[in-house]
């Protein structure tokens, strides 16, 4: 039941990353771009999660845990850039 | 495995996926980018939180053993996502004309902090006085 779960869920989480790639390539604005560079890392980290729950390790957890935090540093480094002209002020 | 732990985990990987479709579903689909925000930030960060804590159960009954690592990554999410919201509204209050323009008035002496020059005093006297000291 899990395995049928995961699947699914797989699904969704793929999809959900073509919508992001779609935003991403389309989006208007800059801002559109970053937010669509956000999700697509937090749907990456979906992925890995399933990816965990499936194969039965948990080895996968640094691996979430390292795009969480590069996708939280990364937006941050680009709003702030275009805030302020500068990332390290 | 027991079948009601499969049961719950199963039904928590089937909700997080579909918060997280939700999610991303809203960030392509809605029509201007204030709007767009509250998807991923809200929708997708629900998912991934249902996601975590399916695995956080489903490790628990395959070993016997909680596991932290899904907590942590959790935190880490849900502390971080708001600020990135935050700071994705500023940089579109920033660069978007109309969002500029539609601001209400902040009531205060000062305007709105996002819309002021960056201002080189502060840091500059700042680092004046310390290579003083020095």
């Amino acid at each position: 039941m899990i395995e049928i779960a995961a699947m699914i869920a797989l699904g969704a989480a793929s999809l959900a990353v073509l919508l992001n790639l779609y935003r991403l390539l389309a989006g208007p604005g800059i801002a559109d771009r970053i937010l669509a560079l956000d999700t697509l890392t937090i749907n990456a980290i979906a992925l890995v999660v399933i990816f965990g729950i499936l194969f039965g390790t948990g080895m996968y957890f640094e691996v979430a845990l390292l795009f969480a935090m590069v996708g939280f540093l990364g937006t941050v480094a680009l709003c702030k850039y275009l805030l302020r002209g500068n990332v390290i002020e | 495995m027991l079948l009601m732990a499969e049961l719950v985990i199963a039904a928590f990987i089937l909700g997080g996926a579909f918060f997280l479709l939700v999610g991303s579903f809203g960030l392509a689909k809605l029509p201007d980018t204030m709007r767009r925000l509250h998807g991923p930030t809200k929708s997708t960060t629900l998912g991934i939180g249902c996601l975590l804590i399916a695995s956080m159960i489903h490790f628990l009954a395959e070993r016997g053993a909680p596991s932290v690592h899904e907590l942590l990554i959790t935190l880490f999410l849900f502390l971080t996502a708001p600020v990135s919201a935050h700071m994705i509204a500023k940089a579109h209050i920033l660069l978007d004309r109309p969002a500029r323009r539609a601001l209400p008035d902040t009531g205060q002496g000062d305007g709105w902090a996002t819309l002021a020059a960056p201002s080189r005093t502060a840091g500059e006297t700042a680092g004046r006085t310390r290579q003083r000291a020095v």
